[in-house]
């Protein structure tokens, strides 16, 4: 599958926000995204929501990727996608992924967050979720 | 076995052994030729048979020329005994066993009293205090940044008035309690001091731990506060007052812990904590303390991880390595502070969301490893600790994993039994040269704080995560539940403890009420002298903050002092 679209690298933002310094995960899939031939911002720790949205808007971002561990993300995802909302950004494919219940990842998709993926989540699937939804995102935007 | 052929062997046994005689050496033609032959099996996890979860290659088989080398008066030598690589005490378990310690805490001090009266009714030995994200950041639960975080991952202490409620009907001169913060560590620990006091007990009785390395923070954990060299000083104020007024209190937990838990190898976490150590140990002495002073009141938070054998070795190489530094190279003369005591706690990043259950099973060897390679105490975490704060069952478990373990299996009979084992031993030989070899490169940098602030430790760890993630994505290597023997609904039946918005509101307004109810006029005089503390090194900083804390101020209010005088550490990210 292609990683670019209109001639230019996806680009994605991978964030984390609150006081939550876990960021093995975040650094991991940052990675992983960057060795797929996407370009990467990632933001560093303790970012607000509104510093996460900027972020994306001013990198010209196709997505946002969230990690969260500390058990915040039923606050915190539904600021991003608020914040998201608010700047006219909703077409930037915002998912996330930590240490997340079952049933709260069901409740913050229904809010609007496109995936959460959880421990143990393939980097495969990852990266092809972010290709196909951020490529869809590219294709239409441009 | 004949009776007959009994009798030669026991008349055999008083010859020297010849370990590499003519006999032997053909045996080991043999099985050289008849191992060759042999097919190394294929299929998933197969492609990681030849090396450690660290990536130490691995040979097919330990025998005695892979410990030749080994001098034993000087590598190994005797339990209790310098370099201590068999354990601290001359009869490992068999005195005492290790102490039971489960990190607890959550939701509001109230909620927290509550588990801690459950553990000690069910025969654990210790505290723990795991408090929430706001409190080890250094915010008050009503300040913005904490919202969504109050009460999630532990207590949220925000005063004086929470401590005392944390420790309701405990009796604090009979317990010990480890406590696991560091950036505000000071102020958790004059809180401590003060509830204590508030309830006649003198600080001098008091017994326990506080973790309070901040070193590992920023090479790891992130949560740190204010820039290192001042926070340097910090430390040295807190071992220099615990030294002086607090003789049965370890000043400080050098950890690894969390190195681990952020992706690194075995050889790392080994390498880091233990030249985080050092760089406290030289930061005290050129405070101008005796190393003799202090030393025997430093103790160390290892990781056991899945993969056995290279723990064990871990763990006993971490033991000889810091003898032989405190004692050749620092000088030190008192043979406790020779000897490395450690706190372990099981592998978070072990425990898989997929089939909970099976970190029953996870938990269980690591906590073999831990005490086979000699720890003083054990934490074994929840099966459901990667979903959520453990439930009142789970932790039922992990406390009964101990029990089984120390009273059932005998692993505690035989001190360090698997000492003289070719593998172990030449295991821990590796582990020691590679934390060596580690330690240059630091020196390279001029010392820990100048690699911190090259991001050596961040990238060498981002690194190893990464190649530990790809290997188990190409499956070389398997974590069952995950990557293999995967099942569908693989999360059912797990009750799971839910933390409730009305805990921060809660918390939010019990603070706010703390700061209308308190003496307000004693507040800011406490504040400005601790700031003019600050801005003289030659203060101890421990006394001003027990006198903050006894005002109420609030942890927030005094780090936000703090940090007017030391300002706040932001780091580069490194990817």
């Amino acid at each position: 599958m292609k990683n670019t679209v209109n001639d230019r690298p996806l680009r994605v933002v991978i964030a984390k926000a609150g006081l939550d310094g876990h960021d093995r995960g975040a650094k991991v899939i940052a990675r992983a995204l960057r060795d797929a031939g996407m370009e990467v911002v990632y933001t560093g720790l303790f970012q607000t929501p509104e510093q996460i949205v900027q972020t994306a808007i001013q990198e010209d971002a196709d997505g946002i990727g969230l990690s969260i561990l500390s058990g915040a993300h039923m606050t915190l995802f539904p600021l991003v996608v608020e914040q998201l909302r608010a700047q006219d950004a909703g077409d930037i494919v915002f998912f996330g992924g930590g240490t997340i219940p079952a049933e709260d990842a069901q409740q913050l998709r229904e809010l609007g967050v496109r995936e959460i993926f959880t421990p143990g989540a393939p980097l495969q699937d990852i990266i092809d979720f972010v290709r196909r939804e951020c490529g869809k995102r590219r294709a239409l935007v441009g | 076995m004949s009776l007959d052929n009994l009798k030669m062997t026991i008349e055999r046994s008083g010859e020297p052994v010849e370990r590499d005689g003519a006999a032997f050496d053909e045996q080991r033609r043999r099985w050289e030729q008849r191992s060759a032959k042999g097919r190394p099996r294929r299929g998933p996890g197969s492609g990681a048979v030849d090396r450690t979860i660290s990536d130490v290659p691995l040979k097919r088989l330990y025998e005695p020329r892979d410990t030749a080398d080994l001098d034993l008066p000087r590598d190994l030598a005797w339990p209790g005994e310098y370099p201590y690589t068999r354990g601290i005490h001359p009869n490992g378990y068999r005195d005492r066993l290790w102490t039971m310690r489960q990190f607890a805490g959550f939701g509001t001090a109230a909620q927290t009293n509550e588990r801690y009266h459950f553990l000690l009714e069910h025969g654990q030995h210790g505290l723990s205090v795991a408090f929430d994200m706001p409190t080890l950041m250094g915010y008050d639960s009503d300040a913005p940044q904490s919202r969504g975080e109050v009460g999630k991952c532990g207590v949220a202490i925000d005063s004086l008035a929470d401590m005392e409620l944390l420790f309701d009907g405990i009796d604090m001169g009979e317990i010990t309690t480890s406590m696991t913060i560091n950036g505000p560590a000071c102020i958790a620990l004059a809180q401590y001091v003060a509830a204590a006091e508030k309830k006649g007990i003198p600080r001098a009785k008091l017994g326990g731990t506080i973790q309070a390395d901040i070193l590992k923070e920023y090479i790891a954990q992130k949560e740190w506060i204010f820039p290192p060299r001042p926070h340097m000083r910090i430390i040295v104020d807190m071992i220099d007052f615990c030294t002086r007024e607090m003789p049965k209190w370890n000043t400080i937990s050098i950890s690894g812990y969390h190195i681990r838990e952020a992706g690194s190898t075995a050889a790392q976490e080994l390498a880091f904590t233990l030249a985080d150590g050092f760089a406290y140990v030289e930061a005290c002495m050129a405070a101008g303390m005796d190393i003799d002073s202090f030393a025997p009141r430093l103790s160390f938070f290892f990781n056991s991880h899945i993969d056995f054998f290279e723990e064990i070795a871990k763990f006993r190489a971490a033991r000889r390595i810091y003898a032989r530094h405190m004692r050749d190279k620092y000088g030190a003369r008192n043979p406790r502070s020779w000897q490395l005591r450690f706190h372990t706690q099981t592998a978070g990043c072990s425990a898989t969301a997929q089939q909970p259950e099976n970190n029953i099973v996870r938990v269980a060897y690591e906590a073999m490893a831990a005490v086979l390679g000699g720890t003083q105490s054990l934490h074994t975490n929840s099966m459901d600790e990667v979903l959520a704060l453990p439930s009142e069952k789970s932790v039922e478990i992990a406390l009964r994993t101990q029990q089984v373990l120390a009273y059932e299996t005998n692993v505690t009979n035989v001190v360090d039994p698997l000492g003289g084992s070719y593998y172990v031993e030449a295991l821990t030989d590796e582990l020691e040269r590679q934390a060596e070899s580690y330690f240059a490169q630091i020196a390279e940098y001029g010392g820990v704080i100048e690699a911190i602030e090259a991001g050596f430790f961040q990238r060498e760890i981002a690194e190893a995560s990464y190649r530990y993630q790809r290997s188990i994505e190409t499956k070389d290597r398997i974590i069952v539940g995950v990557n293999a023997f995967v099942k569908d609904d693989d999360r059912e039946g797990m009750e799971l403890l839910k933390i409730t918005e009305e805990t921060e509101r809660g918390q939010a307004n019990a603070v706010r009420e703390l700061r209308d109810r308190r003496d307000e006029s004693l507040v800011p005089i406490a504040l400005e002298r601790l700031q003019s503390a600050c801005a003289d090194p030659s203060d101890n900083l421990m006394p001003h903050l027990i006198d903050c804390v006894n005002a109420y101020c609030t942890e927030g209010e005094i780090v936000e002092a703090m940090a007017q005088v030391y300002g706040r550490y932001t780091e580069a990210a490194v990817l």
